[in-house]
């Protein structure tokens, strides 16, 4: 084993794995719970009179809300390493993606902390979202045009 | 030609100090250290400040304990895992004494006693050296991993920084606990390029070490009441024994790992245990170093190890870097 290829397979194969199965029960129950609520919320709002459009805008907001105030409040990041992707891949995730680096780099300014840093973590998912969403633009532009 | 020092004159351990954060206080050795502070701050108000505070706060309970003034030490020796070793100039530069800043990575407290007992073996030696090493969670976490806050899981093979801070003050002597021979580790490079597996980053330059320290000095694992590693978790401990396997060397019931002996893993969420410059430095201090004093120990190889990277070279797939090096302890009778 003293060549790196060799100690490399050997590392690999006796690190312990993440447990994939608890981690995926736990994403779906935690995640699901989320959407419920958000669906939950969705029919508050379109009972108190919101158009569907304006009800859908209105659970964003909700979400987006409680996970900054769970993520300001030190909560969030211990439900997370349960949950998973479960509160990762709802907006709540990037709403935690958003506001924990905004807390973390206060001590260093409003201007090269907060305002330069505040998208370390959720910066690719607005870049390369961005990109998607003018290239599905163009694609569909294109279909339009030839249908 | 050999790589092993053996100190001319050794240097005498003539006090110690530890303090750590809640997580450490909550483990299994948490009553053993001199200070905690419930809310990781050290009474500063950014965690980069307060691991300079925990620095500051080692190197006065150690002061305290001798019953000496901050005047009576001729070099201060310290480190931590601070870009540029801020927290230590941050924290240590009130008290005026003479500098030299240390780095590295986890293998600071090692690298430290060696270059005290170089000082103290000089041709006109200096008469007392402070050793301080400290590494702080939440600094560590925001400078090499994601914000604090961040919701996300991590591997079973990460480890968990410790919030901890060591020192050690030694002068010229040969009764007590002293440090008597020392080796240099070489960087090794094992290929893995994981930061969540540090311990198996790691590992290689500990085998290496151990390898050349046992050769060499004709020892054997059973000379020495402990073998003690600095941070290489479970994934690395366990690791280190295959390969020491193979090259016929056992520790058997010799080895100690501080990151392992530091939190309750099946308690805490720590994954494969405790890491950080300040955690072979605290365990030292808190544990290990009584024990010699009390007789308790005779003889023990103090091992720390360090994971040489960067945030960047971790991120441009470069592999991780290992050393380990080495200091003998023992308890000399006049």
């Amino acid at each position: 084993m003293t060549d790196k290829q060799a100690y490399l397979q050997y590392v690999n194969r006796r690190a312990a794995r993440s447990p994939v199965l608890r981690n995926c029960a736990a994403a779906f129950w935690v995640g699901g719970s989320i959407c419920l609520g958000g669906q939950l919320l969705r029919a508050l709002y379109r009972a108190l009179g919101a158009s569907p459009d304006a009800a859908g805008t209105l659970v964003s907001i909700t979400l987006v809300f409680f996970s900054a105030l769970a993520t300001g409040l030190g909560i969030f990041d211990t439900i997370a390493r349960y949950a998973g992707a479960g509160t990762l891949l709802p907006i709540t995730g990037f709403a935690n993606a958003v506001v924990s680096p905004a807390i973390d780099t206060k001590s260093e300014g409003f201007v090269l902390g907060v305002g330069a840093k505040i998208f370390t973590v959720a910066g690719p998912v607005l870049l390369y979202g961005t990109a998607a969403s003018v290239l599905y633009g163009l694609i569909y532009w294109v279909y339009v045009l030839f249908s | 030609m050999g790589h092993i020092w053996e100190f001319e004159a050794p240097a005498r351990v003539l006090s110690h100090a530890s303090a750590v954060g809640r997580e450490e206080f909550l483990g299994p050795l948490g009553s053993l250290f001199d200070y905690h502070d419930e809310s990781d701050r050290f009474g500063a108000k950014t965690w980069e400040k307060a691991e300079g505070a925990l620095g500051a706060t080692v190197f006065n309970l150690a002061l305290g304990r001798a019953g000496l003034s901050h005047t009576a030490i001729d070099l201060l020796l310290a480190g931590d895992l601070q870009n540029q070793c801020v927290a230590s100039s941050g924290g240590l530069s009130v008290f005026g004494v003479p500098y030299l800043g240390l780095y590295g990575a986890c293998s600071t407290f090692v690298e430290g006693l060696l270059v005290s007992a170089l000082a103290l073996n000089a041709a006109q030696p200096l008469s007392r050296v402070a050793v301080v090493t400290t590494s702080h969670n939440c600094a560590a976490e925001r400078q090499f991993r994601l914000p604090l806050e961040y919701g996300g899981q991590r591997t079973p093979t990460a480890q968990w920084t410790a919030t901890a801070g060591g020192c050690l003050l030694l002068e010229r002597g040969r009764q007590g606990v002293c440090l008597t021979a020392g080796m240099a580790g070489r960087m090794v490079d094992g290929g893995v390029s994981d930061a969540a597996n540090m311990g198996a980053a790691m590992a290689p330059a500990a085998a290496d070490s151990l390898v050349r320290w046992f050769r060499e000095s004709g020892e054997s694992p059973t000379d020495y009441d402990a073998i003690i590693t600095g941070d290489l978790g479970q994934e690395g401990s366990e690791i280190l024994s295959d390969l020491l396997a193979m090259k016929g060397l056992s520790l058997s019931d010799r080895h100690r790992d501080c990151g392992v002996l530091l939190y309750d893993r099946a308690r805490q969420d720590v994954h494969a245990g405790g890491s950080g410059c300040g955690c072979c430095a605290s365990v030292t201090a808190a544990l290990f170093l009584p024990q010699l004093l009390r007789g308790e120990m005779r003889r023990v190889l103090l091992m720390a190890t360090g994971a040489l990277m960067s945030p960047t070279s971790v991120q441009q797939g470069g592999s991780i870097v290992g050393i380990a090096p080495i200091v003998r302890m023992e308890v000399l009778e006049k």
